[in-house]
């Protein structure tokens, strides 16, 4: 299981999709408003991403070369509306918080690329680890973003108070200029570690990102919601 | 052998204003307009102005120095965007608004891009436009001691009469730096003398905001209320003070005009269509934002180039 172990830190940390690839920038701007929502779009882009490529894996030579991107993405699309519909069954607030960007997995640029560059060359298992790999590097960094912007500018993390009660929080952090603040601040703070580390000769593919997510024990992600639209209402008065 | 010419390679025209000279005149110009401030809104306006300027030069030589860079604090352009800055703010903001947007003001947007002269954008609107949209009612609450409620454009929008003597005086509620503008036409008018900005744009500017709220404005040709729109809000600062910055202004004469022409328009729809009174700094931003494009279209032709076909 040496190639699945590989495939997994390739995915989190050498090749992370969000910070180093700089794939899929859409739901990553788009819902990362807290950690719950960042999660959740990691999570369930995770089980698209294992489930598509295990079976463009196992179609890889029945599949013509000429027209194996319409066929990935019938393949892709029919998870995204299993996963999609479920969501909406089991999991309704998230699927509320999702919204549109649920369905918009289809066109999710790491979805389409692990295909091709990997599941459609290569054999089941380590396909299938490479997915996970690369959706749980998607989902770390997402919970990452969600978890600044929202401490940033809702003063909790996964709806948890942490700030004290003096912090006036930052709104534009929950807003579309914070996510792009937090992405290249995040980005240039893993890279300044692995730079750093690279000329050291450190073996930095041990060093994940701090944030571990272990905290999701409150329920209430609409709390940052109804305060973005407290504040985006709100508009210059002046 | 006094004939004997100095040979000398280009440039041959020098003169003595360096990047330190021409932002201590604008931090002179700016003292008016501060110094009314003070006088307006009392002491604590000047502590919020001492403790942005404080943020902005910290923050400056902080940077530098964790970075390892030349300190660059002594051009007091840092001083320059921290007295915009405080300007910009109402006098009832905490203290650490000052040091928040100080810092943004600095680091986002003018040390991240590459320090002065490389930021795309004027850092104390940068900063402005951060915490208007981060502390949506700090930044919109104006009542102090000496005034209360609205400010003369929010008056105006709603359709009340605004008293246009206390608005040149600067007898208003506002941002420390707008109110007055008599003191911020003082501080133009050293600007010019000493040539660090000229008429272009805060001239197209103006005129064109005029025209503007005079055709769409609802109000015809009435000259209180056009007078009211120009002597309101920040538009008096931003036009001599915030348009003409040297970093993010396009640089070639006839893109002033068009870029002065831009403001004057996107003013206009901010402050006449827009939800809000004032649209000043909105204005400038998205104007900074387009000047690659004015330069681009506006780059004169070099000698020798182009003309008629024989």
């Amino acid at each position: 299981m040496n190639s699945a172990k590989e495939r997994l830190v390739n995915g989190i940390v050498k090749e992370n999709p969000t910070f180093v690839l700089m794939l899929g920038m859409c739901p990553t701007l788009a819902v990362t408003t807290s950690a719950i929502n960042g999660l959740g779009m990691g999570l369930t882009t995770m089980v698209v991403l294992a489930l598509s490529n295990v079976f463009i894996s196992l179609l890889r030579n029945i599949i013509p070369d000429k027209v194996r991107i319409p066929a990935f993405i019938v393949i892709i699309a029919s998870f995204v509306t299993m996963v999609e519909l479920l969501l909406q069954g089991f999991i309704p607030f998230l699927y509320d918080a999702l919204g549109i960007y649920i369905p918009l997995i289809v066109v999710n640029c790491i979805i389409l690329g692990r295909a091709e560059a990997y599941a459609y060359k290569n054999p089941v298992i380590p396909s299938l680890f490479d997915g996970i790999g690369m959706g749980l590097g998607f989902s770390v960094a997402l919970t990452c973003i969600g978890a600044v912007r929202e401490l940033l500018g809702a003063g909790e993390i996964f709806g948890v108070h942490i700030m004290p009660e003096s912090y006036v929080p930052v709104s534009i952090f929950i807003m579309a200029p914070g996510a792009f603040f937090v992405l290249a601040a995040l980005t240039a703070i893993q890279n300044k570690v692995k730079i750093a580390g690279e000329r050291k000769g450190k073996d930095m593919s041990k060093i994940q990102s701090g944030c571990n997510s272990d905290c999701m024990n409150c329920s209430d992600s609409g709390c940052t919601r109804r305060l973005y639209d407290e504040k985006a209402g709100e508009g210059d008065k002046k | 052998m006094n004939d004997l010419m100095k040979v000398s390679s280009n440039p041959h025209v020098r003169s003595k204003s360096t990047t330190a000279s021409i932002m201590l005149t604008v931090v002179i110009a700016l003292l008016p307009a501060a110094g009314f401030g003070i006088y307006n809104f009392g002491p604590k306006a000047l502590l919020l102005i001492l403790v942005t300027v404080a943020s902005t030069v910290f923050t400056e030589f902080a940077f530098e120095k964790i970075c390892k860079r030349k300190i660059t604090i002594g051009d007091y352009s840092a001083v320059v965007t921290g007295l915009l800055l405080a300007l910009n703010l109402p006098v009832s903001a905490p203290w650490w608004i000052g040091v928040v947007g100080g810092v943004f003001a600095i680091l986002v947007v003018k040390m991240l891009f590459g320090g002065l002269g490389q930021n795309f954008m004027n850092p104390a609107l940068g900063a402005r436009c951060f915490l208007l949209i981060s502390f949506t009612s700090i930044m919109t609450n104006f009542d102090c001691d000496a005034y209360t409620g609205a400010t003369p454009l929010a008056n105006l929008k709603s359709g009340e009469a605004v008293n246009i003597l206390d608005m040149v005086i600067g007898r208003t509620a506002g941002t420390i730096g707008e109110t007055s503008m008599i003191a911020i036409v003082v501080g133009a008018c050293i600007l010019i003398l000493f040539g660090i900005i000229d008429l272009r744009i805060p001239g197209t500017y103006i005129v064109t905001l005029a025209i503007f709220v005079s055709i769409f404005g609802a109000h015809g040709m009435n000259w209180p209320y056009i007078s009211a729109h120009l002597s309101g809000g920040g538009l008096m600062l931003g036009a001599f003070f915030m348009a003409t910055d040297y970093v993010t202004r396009p640089i070639t004469k006839r893109g002033q005009y068009l870029f002065g022409a831009l403001l004057g328009i996107l003013t206009g729809i901010f402050r006449i269509f827009g939800p809000s009174a004032e649209g000043v700094s909105y204005a400038i931003i998205i104007g900074n934002l387009l000047v690659p494009l004015i330069e681009k279209i506006t780059l004169p032709k070099a000698f020798g180039k182009g003309g008629e076909k024989a």
